[in-house]
């Protein structure tokens, strides 16, 4: 099992981290967000319940943006756009 | 297309709907069982469903204890961390009329520093898992195998710490050595294993007390006496000062800097604006946090009136008068707490699997003298953990959140690591995150911030590892652009 960050485009990146349980989802996130430039798009794949909820939090305290939230078959699938 | 794609996910809801019925209609199939089979077991019973309120409430509020250091030192987030505190003050309040009415099971812990030590082992452990001793339980029931392992290395871990001697003995102080053979309250052929000395030779000469009886309070008498020093100087006090400390480092700056941006004006409003903000930001987890404060009451005053009506003091009265007498100590009790608690019920299911395996695990003061090894279907607090699972499957369930996840690599490491550094901290502090920490603080109890002052420092090393681990591998993954 890996972890997958991919540059998908211009400005868009995907994070795919199905598998991976707490910490690890919210610890990449972060991570992922910080190596991103403002405006840039990260497409966040993970099936972690628990970490929904912190990372909502931690988008929220650092301005970044929620653009979609989306549940498919048990994955979680969030839209940022990077403050 | 669009219909086709509705119509399914109308039929998965719906059959998570049946599953999570299935899973509610087991438990009260079993308790029923239980019923008919004997009417004293109502006690074991009660046990099932505070479990399966637990499990509930921590699937519904994403409730770990890891998660309140953990996401502060990795994210900045104190979701987590305002819920704990919310609990324990809504806990304590309960508790304190509790106690106050003589209506309590709480009975304080040896405080010293071995919960600190406990707490670092534990908390390091924690973060290794993914989740503390209930966290890892309530995870099994969103279908996490990794939280799975955690809790088989719990309670592994724990019953071979609790019965190992041998080469392990030759590191034994000799004052602890020297005090548990002068001892007489305890047999000496059951003082065999390195913990055995720890226990009868240290811990149990340490003091236990809760504040109310630490002559703070001493002029004053009823409900105020304990409402003022068990719940609001243990708990209430030093947990609003815990709030105003996290708001302080990891909220108000953005929140000001926010407030200031729409206008307005900075003072006393805006930062009890910025404190209100922080509590409800995640509004399930605190929440849940004050409910499951006052499950916890409502769980101890539930099980004193249990004691009361059968004339108990611990369920191995019982099972002794139901004639199972092999599954209680030398002196005639099991494993009861009286109140929520996860890690020895564990430890006794470990140590009842190696027994099958031909290793006699009763030559020991944990198990032998203070909690046997019950039959698993006949121990309380064991079917209070599996209550928890049933509660937080059911949850998930409904929410669309139960999925089937097979620990994998790094995983499966981490999972069954950290289960053994929480069974190890979880024996040295005498509990883990709920047992140690969450209900003695509650209680009245002092040495229950110690453990949680361990637990914070192990979580903040297990995080410093965390970070540069991920960072490493997200350097490997960004190589190729």
């Amino acid at each position: 099992m890996a972890m997958k960050f991919e540059k998908t485009g211009d400005g868009k990146y995907m994070l795919d981290v199905c598998g991976y349980v707490c910490p690890h989802p919210q610890i990449y996130c972060k991570k992922s967000l910080e190596k991103m430039k403002e405006g840039e798009v990260l497409e966040m794949v993970f099936d972690n319940p628990s970490s929904a909820e912190t990372i909502v939090q931690m988008l929220d305290q650092a301005g970044h943006e929620l653009l979609e939230k989306k549940q498919e078959g048990g994955k979680i699938v969030f839209r940022i756009q990077k403050a | 297309m669009a219909t086709v794609a509705a119509h399914m996910a109308d039929a998965t809801e719906k059959r998570n709907q049946i599953w999570a019925f299935v899973v509610t209609g087991i438990l009260i199939l079993i308790s029923m069982l239980y019923y008919k089979a004997n009417p004293y077991y109502i006690y074991l019973v009660v046990y099932i469903w505070f479990g399966f309120a637990y499990g509930l409430m921590l699937q519904y509020g994403r409730f770990c204890f890891a998660s309140a250091s953990r996401d502060l030192f990795a994210a900045g987030v104190p979701r987590m961390a305002v819920g704990i505190l919310l609990g324990l003050i809504f806990f304590s309040l309960v508790a304190a009329i509790l106690t106050a009415r003589n209506m309590t099971t709480f009975h304080p812990g040896p405080i010293g520093v071995h919960e600190v030590i406990g707490g670092i082992i534990f908390g390091v452990g924690m973060v290794l898992a993914g989740g503390c001793a209930s966290g890892s339980l309530y995870k099994i029931g969103e279908g996490n195998g990794t939280s799975m392992l955690a809790i088989i290395g719990i309670s592994f871990g724990q019953a071979i710490f609790a019965d190992i001697g041998g080469v392990f003995n030759k590191f034994l102080p000799q004052s602890w050595i020297d005090s548990a053979s002068s001892q007489t309250f305890i047999p000496k052929e059951k003082i065999t294993a390195w913990f055995d000395y720890f226990l009868v030779g240290d811990v149990f000469h340490k003091p236990m007390t809760t504040l109310d009886k630490m002559g703070l309070v001493s002029g004053l008498h009823g409900i105020i006496k304990y409402l003022l020093s068990d719940a609001v100087i243990n708990t209430i006090i030093p947990s609003l000062l815990l709030i105003i400390i996290i708001y302080a480092f990891y909220i108000r700056k953005g929140f000001i800097k926010k407030w200031v941006k729409k206008g307005g004006s900075t003072g006393l409003g805006a930062e009890l604006s910025g404190v209100w903000s922080m509590i409800t930001a995640s509004k399930r987890t605190s929440l849940m946090g004050v409910l499951i404060g006052i499950t916890a009451g409502l769980h101890i005053f539930v099980l004193k009136g249990m004691q009361i009506k059968f004339g108990v003091s611990n369920f191995g009265n019982i099972l002794t008068r139901m004639g199972h007498t092999a599954d209680v100590s030398i002196h005639g009790t099991v494993f009861d707490p009286g109140y929520w608690y996860i890690t020895t019920q564990e430890a006794q299911f470990g140590a009842w699997v190696l027994e099958k395996f031909g290793w006699n695990m009763h030559d020991n003061v944990f198990f032998g003298v203070n909690n046997g090894i019950p039959e698993p279907w006949r121990n309380p607090a064991l079917w209070m953990s599996v209550g928890i699972i049933f509660g937080a499957m059911a949850m998930a369930l409904l929410n669309k959140e139960f999925k089937f996840k097979l620990p994998k690599g790094e995983l499966i490491a981490w999972g069954l690591f950290g289960g053994l550094f929480m069974g190890l901290g979880a024996r040295i502090a005498l509990g883990c995150n709920i047992g140690a920490f969450f209900i003695r603080v509650a209680g009245g109890d002092p040495g229950g911030w110690l453990f949680g002052v361990g637990m914070v420092m192990g979580a903040f090393a297990g995080v410093k590892f965390f970070n540069w681990w991920s960072e490493r591998k997200m350097a490997k993954e960004m190589a190729s652009f």
